[in-house]
């Protein structure tokens, strides 16, 4: 919401700055985003008055002028635009200016004659056609300025003498003297070769000397569309030239307030609870509450008696009461479409909405100063003289004011004549019942249509608009007979037509004021302050708040207050946030901590960091296709995926069930990136379907991935050994997965177990999973489902006595058949070995010379010790000789 | 003799002195001391002596003996010292050699972040909850007040599941003040951090996923004196003790009174920059006293209980406490961006 502070002291008179203003006003609730000095980029621009002028002596084009500018003496200034006149005011960009753009005028010589700043066109102050529509220029086509596109085929030859036939009755003639006229427009006298003309014309680029085509049937100047001509044949002959102001003003005088360019504009973020801030008196009477200064409201005030009586003009049914609680309309005849008077043009350019004709622009000005929006239609397409506020028939096709046309449902509300719509209610006009130039009735209709009905119309349409913004939030019904008897007030003060005497209102809800008990005890209780009950009730009163004794009527616009703690609210926003006291909480003291889910993902995260993983974060959704990628089947169930309905992209569609594509994603980028050595971590979520109330279950999965830097199997075995070894989870294994992972490498791969519990699932990624992510390397991940490492997670230690007595290792190197794992190895022994194997290490795997095909020599270190004794030497090798026995037996495994 | 015994312990120390090493030394004690040596030759001789003279040259030879030998011990000792020193400089290295790398794993930048703000609340008695971030649209909305019809809830600004718009991703943590009110006895104090989910195209201040941590608590007699307190408190820990602060009025459904914090800019002590726009604020974090028909819904009667609640969005909490430029960065996973924390 942009505020014009010219418009706002109107209302209420602020003086502060605009950085004083946007704080005040922030703090009070009202939060100012930005404050923007509309001329702040021009300095030293004033208004001129051009009092004699002569064409460049050398150029072809350009004029020297001598400009009055309210100094002893006229400044000389050259100008290249040619719709200049010898008494013409004009903007002018002294020596030493500054415009908008960061623009700097200085002093200098053009061509050898000297110039002492620029005039300045429209665009030059940062405005066009739309502020100023006056200042639109149609070009004559000057024949002096004719430059033919083939120069052997000249249409006009370049000795053309006045009396000389162009074609038809077109004819070359000298302009023998141009004058302007108080309506600006130029009387000209032309020398026709023997004979004169003297027709009126708009053109402005005439001067005495010019030849122009002058047409003998329509008695008129050609211009260059008349002509047929393209703008390149007359390349000074353009619709810009310097701004000629129409505006009361003298020279000297500075120009920005000349045109508008004074005014500070305030940019609001209004939160959606406070509809009634996005108008001027909304915003006016926060500011008048804010700096304790006095609102004036004015109370609209219509002469009325235009033609007709308004009940025989226009009827209105609303046959949806619930979608339509109230509607407004007025009538105005004989209507005089026009631009609208500078200062309101500036108000409207000021908030942002950009000028059209004075009915339009009447219904922008109300709705920016009420907040009502208000909607004006051409009478005579109301067929029948009948408004019906309706659904829409279904497939009913409307084409609205912006040329597109919707095929609406009974969702949307229309306006419709006995016939047909004519406006899509609360969003847009319709195309049909457009106000155009000669538009001579106008309806002004000021409703309330149902907040939800508006926004879901227009979400349906895509079609959000200011009007429908606003409605969206829900407005205050008793608003629009006060905007429509505004609007009509400004018909006649702009003269714009008659207004029709009577006003149509159908009400469709009683009004009822919403009174509150004041209760100044709970009120401080709940804010933590003393506010006293006078300052509770004068706060109250600046916001038009009713208070009589402990009864408080809320306004009508203030539909958000509904309780004591929005009573609250009012009298925190003045007494003031941080007037309110800083205290610490009392009460009953709680212990704080994390659950012991949360201390063991920590601890999670710690050791994988302390191995050298980095954390990630990644998205929860992704698209249906990483399935493919990581080769799950067509029906394989894990792909049954909470699908979102609604979402940005194919890629973040679907919550996911694996984190493995997540993971795969990010060691690609990374990959991509040339990073060499990659290890990653995410204690991440997946969303299965199943949980409780049509929710997913949330598992939790510690997910690792890395490559490079000497990563192999082994080596992010080693890792997950660690962590689950400082989990002190217990019987902890890894086994080839009895059903097939695709993801992974086939031979690579190991389901972990602790005890009965499958905690998840590592090796190296599949090299098809890897050529489908684009990646020519060996990845390394696991998966371990967070849930059961929380159930694996072993007692805390208890403290085992140092042994007392020296330990025995024997070293063996056993060859056996290929298939056997050294897994076999180890457990036949421990088993064979008994209670006097401590520990058992594999230290070498031989294949190769000596060996034999399919064997292998596998060498272990043998840690023996008993509790209660020194072992000796021969105890020591007994036992190992029942290993090796047991190894020969058991797994055909002997002595190398 | 005599000249024979002064000449030995002359040419003796003077070659004690001369050696160079421990082999020479001991070469020089063999070739004066040793059973063939010079000074032994020569008392060799003492039996030619006359009984006046033996004990006299005897003397004299034992001075000789014992000059020598701790001569030859000193010189022993000098070498050693000198041997060690000669070791030490040849094993010396080249200190600026860099050391052998241990690998060493980041926490992520954000929950690094966040851990901050959970040690602060955990200090102050606060407990830390998870929750769903598949939610049900009656605990993200309608329990907090945001009924049928707030534009939060439309298909353009949240993801949903079904075509009854009732089961969607959350998209404030919001929810889980409802669960904590429906699951724990009073009185709560909470905090809920976690995933978010809003329909946002992916810039450098936006995306369709991100963190919020919410806080509430609830109490007899809790004020929003006690809000600002305890948030005060908490930025000061955050940003250091002094950090100045202000609450300025804002609108959430599931809070009335509600504000936002603001902290005071950090770059430009306030006076305005483009870091805070020149507003000489930064704005922090949303709060307020939780709304009575929030605490009715979860049958807590508000004539007895009231509470305060915040929410802060964690990413920009990160990106400000490690001037990250870009959100896209956090969920890039670059490890060169996540190896600088």
């Amino acid at each position: 919401m942009n505020l014009s502070r010219k418009w706002l002291n109107e209302f209420v008179t602020v003086t502060a700055s605009d950085k004083e203003f946007a704080e005040a006003m922030t703090l009070s609730g009202s939060k100012v985003e930005l404050t923007h000095d509309l001329g702040a980029e021009i300095s030293n621009v004033v208004v001129g008055q051009v009092t004699a002028m002569e064409r460049h002596p050398d150029s072809d084009h350009m004029w020297v002028c001598q400009v009055e500018v309210g100094q002893a003496q006229p400044v000389q200034i050259v100008t290249g635009a040619w719709n200049v006149h010898v008494g013409d005011l004009v903007p002018v960009a002294l020596h030493k200016s500054t415009l908008p753009g960061g623009k700097k005028i200085e002093k200098g010589k053009l061509r050898g004659v000297a110039s002492n700043g620029m005039l300045c066109g429209l665009y030059e102050l940062g405005l066009d056609e739309r502020d100023f529509p006056y200042a639109a220029i149609v070009p004559a086509a000057l024949l002096n300025d004719y430059h033919p596109l083939d120069k052997d085929k000249p249409s006009i030859p370049a000795d053309v003498q006045p009396g000389h036939k162009i074609y038809g009755p077109v004819v070359a003639a000298r302009v023998l003297e141009c004058v302007i006229q108080p309506d600006y427009t130029f009387h000209t006298c032309l020398d026709l070769g023997g004979s004169t003309a003297c027709p009126d014309t708009r053109c402005p680029n005439l001067h005495e000397g010019d030849m122009v085509a002058y047409n003998t049937k329509t008695d008129s100047i050609c211009t260059l569309e008349d002509l047929h001509a393209q703008q390149a044949e007359f390349p000074h002959c353009i619709p810009d030239g310097i701004f000629i102001l129409h505006e009361p003003c003298k020279p000297g005088d500075d120009i920005k307030p000349v045109i508008g360019l004074d005014d500070h504009v305030v940019e609001f973020e209004i939160t959606p609870n406070r509809p009634d801030c996005l108008s001027v008196i909304g915003l006016a009477r926060e500011a008048a509450a804010t700096f304790d200064t006095p609102l004036n409201l004015h109370n609209p005030v219509v002469k009325g008696g235009g033609p007709g009586v308004l009940p025989e003009l226009l009827d209105v049914e609303t046959p949806d009461p619930e979608l339509c609680p109230r509607y407004t309309a007025r009538m105005v005849r004989n209507v005089k479409i026009a631009p609208s008077p500078k200062w309101m043009r500036e108000r409207l350019r000021a908030m942002g909405v950009r000028p059209i004709n004075n009915i339009v622009d009447i219904t922008n000005y109300v709705m920016l100063e009420y907040g009502q929006p208000m909607h004006a239609f051409d009478y005579r397409y109301v067929k029948g003289g009948k408004i019906i506020v309706r659904r829409a028939a279904e497939g009913e096709k409307l084409t609205t004011l912006d040329g597109k046309e919707h095929t609406l449902t009974a969702n949307h509300l229309v306006i419709a004549d006995q016939h047909r719509a004519v406006g899509l209610a609360g969003i847009m006009g319709g195309l049909n019942s457009e106000i155009v130039a000669d538009t001579a009735d106008v309806v002004f209709e000021s409703a309330c249509f149902d907040g939800t009905c508006i926004r879901k119309g227009a979400l349906a349409l895509g079609m959000r608009t200011e009007a429908s913004a606003k409605f969206e939030k829900g407005l205050d019904p008793m608003n629009t007979l006060p905007a429509v008897e505004r609007a009509c007030e400004l018909v006649e003060l702009l003269g714009a037509g008659e207004v029709v005497d009577g006003t149509i209102d159908i009400l469709n809800f009683v009004p009822q004021p919403r009174v509150l008990r004041l209760e100044p005890d709970r009120i401080n209780g709940l804010l933590g302050t003393d506010v006293s009950q006078p300052e509770m009730v004068s706060i109250l009163k600046k916001l038009d708040f009713q208070v009589e004794g402990n009864q408080v009527t809320v306004p009508s616009w203030r539909g958000d207050v509904v309780g004591m703690a929005d009573l609250a609210e009012e009298v925190a926003r003045f007494h003031g946030y941080n007037n309110i006291p800083t205290t610490l909480m009392r009460g009953q003291t709680t212990l704080g901590g994390y659950s012991p889910e949360e201390t063991v993902e920590r601890q999670l995260g710690v050791m994988c960091r302390s191995m050298g993983f980095d954390e990630i974060i990644t998205y929860s959704f992704l698209s249906p296709t990483c399935y493919d990628k990581i080769r799950w089947a067509a029906d394989d169930p894990r792909r049954t995926s909470f699908k979102i309905l609604n979402p940005l992209g194919e890629d973040t569609s679907i919550m996911r069930t694996s984190v493995l594509p997540s993971m795969l994603e990010i060691l690609t980028r990374n990959y991509n990136y040339r990073n060499q050595n990659v290890r990653l971590y995410e204690v991440g979520r997946t969303y299965l379907p199943g949980g409780e109330h049509g929710l997913a279950v949330e598992n939790k999965v510690l997910s690792m991935g890395a490559y490079g830097g000497g990563m192999d199997f082994y080596t992010l075995k080693g890792a997950v050994e660690a962590i689950l070894n400082d989990l002190r989870a217990e019987d902890v294994r890894f086994e080839v997965p009895c059903v097939p992972n695709p993801s992974y490498h086939p031979g690579r791969v190991a389901d972990v177990y602790a005890g009965a519990r499958r905690i998840g699932v590592l090796g190296q990624i599949h090299p098809l999973v890897a050529q489908n992510y684009g990646v020519d390397a060996q990845f390394y991940c696991a998966e371990l489902d967070f849930q059961q490492l929380l159930a694996a997670k072993g007692a805390d230690p208890e403290y085992v006595p140092l042994p007392r007595f020296p330990s025995v290792t024997r070293d063996i190197a056993v060859v056996c058949e290929e298939k056997i794992t050294v897994g076999q190895l180890e457990d036949c022994i421990r088993s064979a070995g008994g209670k006097l194997i401590q520990q058992v290490s594999l230290f070498d795997i031989y294949r190769g010379k000596g060996i034999g095909e399919g064997k292998k020599s596998v060498a272990f270190n043998l840690v023996l010790r008993a509790d209660d004794r020194s072992l000796t030497g021969e105890e020591a090798d007994a036992d190992v000789k029942k290993v090796l026995e047991a190894l020969s037996s058991q797994l055909g495994a002997v002595l190398r | 003799m005599k000249e024979t015994l002064e000449q030995i312990r002359r040419e003796a120390l003077a070659a004690l002195e001369g050696a160079r090493n421990a082999l020479e030394l001991d070469e020089l004690r063999v070739r004066y001391l040793g059973k063939k040596g010079a000074l032994t030759a020569v008392l060799k001789q003492m039996g030619r002596l006359s009984a006046e003279e033996r004990p006299v040259m005897g003397q004299l030879a034992n001075q000789v003996r014992a000059a020598l030998e701790g001569a030859l011990e000193t010189r022993g000792r000098e070498l050693e010292a000198k041997a060690l020193e000669d070791r030490l400089e040849a094993e010396a290295l080249d200190v600026t050699v860099p050391g052998k790398p241990v690998a060493r794993g980041h926490r992520h930048p954000m929950y690094i972040a966040l851990d901050e703000i959970k040690e602060i609340f955990i200090g102050m008695g606060f407990t830390v909850l998870d929750g769903p971030e598949v939610e049900l649209a009656e605990l993200n909305f309608d329990r907090l007040n945001a009924e049928e019809g707030h534009p939060s809830r439309d298909w353009s600004d949240t993801f949903y599941f079904d075509e009854d718009s009732r089961v969607m991703l959350r998209s404030q943590t919001s929810p889980m003040q409802v669960r904590a009110m429906d699951s724990m006895e009073l009185p709560i104090r909470i905090i809920a951090p976690g995933r978010v989910y809003r329909k946002d195209e992916v810039d450098a201040t936006h995306s369709p996923m991100f963190h919020q941590v919410e806080g509430m608590v609830i109490d007899k007699g809790v004020t929003m004196a006690d809000l600002k307190g305890t948030l005060n408190t908490v930025v000061e820990q955050l940003y250091g003790k002094g950090t100045k602060t202000r609450f300025r009025p804002h609108h959430f459904p599931f809070t009335e009174p509600s504000c936002e914090m603001d902290v005071q800019c950090h770059k430009c002590g306030g006076v305005g920059c483009p870091t805070c726009k020149g507003e000489g604020w930064i704005e922090l974090l949303g709060a307020g006293m939780i709304h009575p028909r929030v605490l009715e819904m979860s049958g807590i009667d508000p004539n007895v209980y009231s509470g305060w609640a915040f929410g802060i969005g964690l990413e920009r909490t990160a990106m400000r406490r490690f001037k990250i430029a870009d959100l896209r960065l956090i969920f890039e996973n670059d490890v060169r961006f996540l190896e600088q924390f």
